[in-house]
């Protein structure tokens, strides 16, 4: 039996993807950073229809976790859980950022580590650091943790990739060029990850805590963010 | 066997409450709720980014849940409604998402409908169909609208709303300045069933002369806070003694007695016999009483819902798809936009 994979992210933007055994089908992009919930399960019907692919004959779905700002990143979530309990299906979490990573590798064969510096607004970027490595699932792996933080002027040689690199271009010197996120490879990381038994989990990466101002008559204020592993050895 | 009636799915993520519910007809099977207030009351108030996040982990679980209490799956399911405002846009937008996808993996049609119109089309499950016209009185903790309902599915006129603080938000509002905790309504009622509602002569906003012509039906509710703050400032500087069940019987007074006014003169001049009261606020013992005094003297039937389903829920929502399924209403498209200040008188999205 073949695969039949959707693959859905609003990290940036909405992205969707029908993937049948490692073969794009067809894909949809919409970069509009706000309107996320107006345009998923609409790209999902547009893919479906494209690809001639009834929604019972999907396989499984694969959703980006971020990190990514909030709002946006839930309607990918909810959309795909839902859409998951709706016909029945397994529904596997691949961070956003591993598949900005997986693009940079298949566009540079000699390319052996890449960092990934994603818009996170507030002047922010979200960042995580990768190695290619044949031998895990997705050909990939993550070196220490997302980190979300100021654009660093020492991100140093490590060529980069991402919305943050357009964004800040004086902190990430050295970019791999012309990749941008790829929902088929969401799909292919996730489903290689699935099969491998390897954890998928639907978790939303916020990074951040819940910004508690402006409530009215909000007293108690939260304890400050504690800073992750990543940005300490900053 | 005659064909039974469709089965709707209602999704209710406007503010704290994620609820879901399944009801055919006007007969309601399940109703299931999952809240996040307790994560708010360290906060002294709702903050929206913890609502969304909650909303987010509980979607799926409450979906299951009401689905195995209602002895129902998915496929059984004949539309999907969504409150697609008004709300907290963070909110709005996790429901709203997973709705869309549940109509589309389902083949359903969806339908994203007004939170506060359900506020009053939830009391058809409880009484029965209701009459060809009648007013909703929807008070709550983010509401205090006066509706003029022809049909709940198809033709609602807003007569007025609150042009500052909502009615349960002053309360809870006086609850703080009483140092009661989070959130205040209950409390405030509570105790101010043990004080003179005749004590302290509490202004009522929008009630006389020139105002009163200009807004009939609108409610004003940060004056008559701002009032209560002066009251026991006064008491403070002054050094004197006050009792707190006083200023809260006179403060509940000061409310029910704006709300019941302006309703029942709504019903004389739309010659209108019934008053369903709904939303969170509806529980509030002084507007309840006062309610049923005054529409008793003046013939006007009251119809309140049983409280657990005057707080937000998935019931209004599905009795509002249901009505809307009834009446043969075109569904909404999937690409529906959430819209945070929904109009009053949209009770769904048009197609």
């Amino acid at each position: 039996m073949s695969d039949v994979i959707l693959a859905l992210d609003t990290s940036s933007g909405t992205r969707t993807a029908l993937v049948r055994d490692g073969r794009v089908l067809a894909t949809r992009t919409q970069l509009d950073a706000r309107a996320h919930a107006e345009h998923a399960t609409p790209l999902v019907a547009e893919v479906l229809t494209e690809a001639g692919i009834a929604v019972g004959d999907l396989t499984g779905i694969v959703v980006g976790t971020g990190p990514a700002p909030f709002t946006g990143l839930r309607v990918g979530l909810a959309t795909a859980q839902l859409l998951a309990l709706a016909v029945d299906l397994p529904v596997w979490g691949v961070p956003s950022l591993d598949a900005w990573a997986a693009g940079a590798f298949a566009a540079d064969p000699g390319l052996e580590e890449v960092l990934v510096a994603t818009d996170a607004r507030r002047r922010e970027v979200y960042e995580a650091r990768y190695v290619r490595d044949p031998g895990a699932p997705g050909g990939l792996r993550r070196v220490g943790d997302f980190a979300v933080h100021r654009p660093d002027p020492v991100a140093g040689p490590v060529p980069a990739v991402g919305t943050g690199t357009t964004l800040y271009p004086e902190a990430y010197p050295v970019v791999v060029a012309a990749v941008d996120l790829d929902p088929g490879r969401l799909a292919d990381i996730g489903l290689a990850r699935a099969r491998a038994g390897e954890p998928v989990p639907l978790t939303p990466l916020y990074l951040r805590r819940p910004d508690v101002h402006g409530v009215p008559g909000g007293r108690e204020p939260l304890a400050p963010t504690t800073p992750t592993p990543a940005a300490e050895e900053r | 066997m005659a064909v039974s009636e469709p089965l709707v799915l209602g999704i209710e993520s406007t503010c704290d409450e994620t609820g879901v519910a399944l009801v055919r007809g006007r007969e309601l099977l399940a109703d299931v709720t999952a809240s996040s207030m307790d994560e708010h009351a360290r906060f002294g108030g709702i903050v929206p980014e913890v609502a969304s996040r909650a909303h987010l982990e509980a979607l799926r679980p409450t979906i299951t849940a009401a689905l195995d209490a209602a002895g129902v799956t998915l496929a059984d399911v004949d539309a999907v409604a969504v409150a697609s405002g008004p709300g907290l846009v963070g909110s709005l937008t996790v429901g709203t998402a997973g709705a869309k996808a549940l109509a589309l993996g389902l083949g359903v049609p969806l339908y994203g409908v007004n939170h506060v119109i359900g506020h009053a089309a939830v009391d058809e499950l409880v009484h029965g169909p209701f009459p060809e016209r009648f007013l909703a009185l929807v008070v709550s903790g983010g509401h205090s609208s006066l509706l003029l309902v022809n049909d709940v599915a198809t033709d609602v006129v807003e007569l007025g709303q609150t042009l500052d603080d909502a009615a349960g938000e002053a309360f809870d509002k006086v609850g703080r300045l009483l140092g009661l905790p989070y959130p205040g309504g209950p409390h405030v009622d509570r105790l101010a069933r043990q004080g003179d509602p005749a004590a302290i002569a509490f202004p009522r906003g929008l009630s006389k002369g020139r105002e009163l012509a200009r807004h009939p039906y609108d409610f004003s509710f940060s004056g008559l806070k701002t009032a209560v703050a002066r009251y026991l400032e006064g008491r403070a500087d002054a050094g004197e003694e006050y009792s707190p069940a006083d200023v809260a019987a006179s403060f509940s007074e000061a409310v029910a007695d704006v709300l019941v006014t302006k309703t029942l003169r709504a019903c004389a001049e739309h010659d209108v016999r019934t008053l369903v009261i709904g939303g969170g606020f509806s529980a509030n013992s002084r507007l309840r009483e006062l309610a049923a005094e005054r529409c008793a003297a003046a013939g006007v039937e009251v119809r309140i819902p049983p409280i657990r389903y005057c707080t937000d829920n998935g019931a209004m929502i599905a009795a509002l798809g249901s009505a809307l399924v009834r009446a043969g209403v075109a569904p909404s498209p999937l690409d529906l936009a959430v819209d945070s200040s929904m109009a009053l008188s949209l009770v769904s999205v048009p197609a």
